[in-house]
């Protein structure tokens, strides 16, 4: 198993399709598959043992991706945001390279001994020109090759690097995805970056359903909007916050006016309920499913798709209105169950961490080895629950659970609460070190705009609606909560701001 | 009679069919396409199409044995259909999933 056989399928299934589109450039099937020919005979000319990225998404890379896979080497995308000692370690650790960058860059990385840097233009330009050196086309069908590295951002110490082998990424493509089920003038909008999970399963599965992909690096609202209505997108993907500017940029117009978006899938953190709401008002016709996944399981795991949302929106009865609010039901060839401290599976409507089992599911990090356990299992350290029909609730990292006198709460459930309150726009609630319960429950909260509510108000709307351990002995008021560009609360720098 | 490993690739050895093993029974079984036991990809074919296999593979589809212990993906079509241990396989019908990414 290999990630180019997709590739190959693809190019020789439907190679005069356009696959991918940034602003004025484009490339079919076959032209990407020619490319990454020579981009792997670019790696491979190098002596390279990795193939980096840090750039933003753009043609390079598909071309580097499939590059990578095509000469045998992993492809390990940086977020390209980082910069000096945080930057120089990670380098250090997938070298000697290849190294796709963006050209502002290029000179400094030319100073490494081990990286060969590829700036983005020379990257395009080279690999689509007649006359350069390219790979036969034959690869390495080994399934347990390493296909991708993603460093992921630990809460301490070094960031670690979730091992992708081919066969977890092709299981997830061939057990999620029909080949060529894709009309041809579906287009998929993409803004999620290039060391995102999303954003190499997006490539992989548009790729294998023939839907164009469109990128959109820089996201804004209007952008989005913009780009959407030019490309005639069908179909796109969106974390939470993008979804909350999309739908707070299109307030005021009647209606959405974007006529071919047929499907907008969501994930990486948590919705907030009203927008989704809001964004249904708004796109009555486009069909709304919301995913979630791992690094470590190649993407997606449950699904809550379509018509559990209409169901769930249309619903009186509060057990079936709440599923809006999950992740939807596993996928057929993933197994989910709910796990004590001890590891015994707990019944439905019972909250625990979160274990997950199937073919997709890599659980490893370089240098650490596989975390499955003997019977397969990979513990998320996600913790949830499932309703008596298996629909699968969030409630936050286990590693973020408060313990506060021996008793365990979750902070996504006090959150819901503040959030509920008609002064407060965004809530974070963590634990901070106490001495007399162990861990104290304190929250950090955005007001909406023009609204006022004291911290004495907060703490007694908390004590109202939960039990009074959970009430916030401190509430700090602040502009904004920090989030990472893809939506997850940063709740490490929530409490460094109370540390200080 | 041979035993198959998750992720090999095999071809034809009297059509175009080229196939990757997705899931491969614990035994040795004998898959055959257009009436002829698969080949190496580097190996040489020959022969003709047998009369009663010639249905043809899809690109992309994937089929099963009936035990549903082999699974196999077609990744370039060809005029003969495949079969193991004599018995024809069938297309693999999946039920759509909603995109996610």
């Amino acid at each position: 198993m290999n990630l180019m056989m997709l590739l190959e399928m693809a190019s020789s299934g439907m190679g005069d399709r356009v696959a991918i589109t940034n602003g004025d450039d484009s490339m079919t099937y076959q032209e990407l598959f020619d490319a990454a020919s020579a981009a792997g005979a670019k790696a491979r000319g190098a002596g390279a043992e990795y193939f980096a990225m840090l750039d933003e998404s753009s043609l390079a890379f598909p071309i580097a991706l499939f590059g990578a896979a095509w000469s045998g080497i992993p492809f390990v995308p940086l977020n390209y945001r980082l910069t000096g000692d945080e930057l120089d370690a990670l380098l250090t650790r997938v070298e000697p390279s290849l190294l796709l960058c963006e050209p502002e860059r290029e000179e400094a990385l030319a100073q490494r001994e081990k990286a060969n840097p590829f700036a983005r233009h020379d990257c395009l330009s080279h690999t689509r020109s007649e006359g350069v050196d390219r790979l036969d086309p034959e690869w390495s069908m080994d399934p347990e090759e390493i296909a991708i590295l993603l460093f992921t951002s630990g809460t301490t110490g070094a960031p670690k690097a979730a091992v992708l082998r081919h066969q977890h990424i092709v299981s997830y493509i061939l057990s999620t995805v029909e080949f060529m089920s894709a009309e041809e003038e579906a287009a998929q909008l993409v803004c999620v970056p290039p060391y995102h999970i999303a954003g190499i399963a997006s490539l992989a599965s548009s790729i294998y359903s023939g839907r164009r992909i469109v990128q959109l690096p820089a996201f804004t609202a209007e952008n989005w909007i913009e780009t959407a209505r030019r490309e005639k997108i069908t179909n796109a993907m969106v974390v939470p916050t993008m979804l909350a500017r999309i739908v707070e940029a299109l307030e005021g117009e009647s209606s959405a006016d974007l006529p071919h978006l047929q499907a907008v899938s969501y994930g990486g953190g948590k919705m907030p309920q009203p927008v989704i709401e809001r964004a249904m008002d708004l796109f009555p016709d486009t069909n709304f499913t919301n995913a979630y996944g791992l690094t470590e399981t190649s993407s997606t795991i449950a699904i809550l798709g379509p018509d559990d949302h209409r169901s769930a929106m249309a619903s009186d009865e509060p057990t079936v209105r709440k599923r809006i609010t999950s992740v939807g039901q596993p996928i057929p060839t993933i197994e989910v169950e709910i796990r004590d401290d001890d590891g015994n599976a707990l019944p439905a409507g019972e909250r625990g961490e979160i274990y997950v089992r199937g073919e997709q599911v890599s659980g490893e990090y370089l240098g650490k080895g596989s975390l499955l356990l003997d019977d397969g299992f990979f513990p998320t350290k996600d913790g949830g629950y499932l309703d008596d029909e298996g629909y699968l609730f969030l409630e936050g990292r286990i590693d973020d659970i408060i313990v506060r006198g021996g008793e365990n709460m979750s902070p996504g459930e006090i959150e819901d609460v503040l959030l509920d309150h008609v002064a407060i726009a965004d809530a974070a609630v963590i634990g901070i070190p106490d001495e007399q319960w162990g861990e104290a429950v304190v929250a950090s909260v955005v007001l909406k705009a023009g609204k006022s509510a004291s911290a004495s108000e907060l703490q007694q709307w908390v004590k109202e609606h939960l039990r009074s351990s959970r009430t916030p002995e401190q509430v700090r008021f602040v502009d904004e909560l920090p989030y990472n560009e893809t939506g997850k609360l940063l709740r490490r720098k929530v409490r460094e701001d109370f540390a200080d | 009679m041979a035993l198959l490993k998750a992720g090999t690739r095999l071809k034809s050895a009297v059509c175009n069919t080229e196939v990757m093993i997705v899931a491969a029974p614990k035994d040795e079984v004998e898959v055959t396409c257009g009436g002829a036991p698969l080949v190496a990809m580097g190996e040489e074919g020959g022969g003709t199409i047998a009369d009663d296999a010639k249905e043809g593979t899809q690109i992309g589809k994937r089929y099963v044995n009936e035990a549903g212990d082999l699974e196999i993906l077609c990744t370039k079509p060809g005029e003969g259909s495949l079969a193991a241990g004599g018995t024809a396989l069938t297309i693999k019908g999946a039920k759509p999933l909603p995109s996610s990414d």
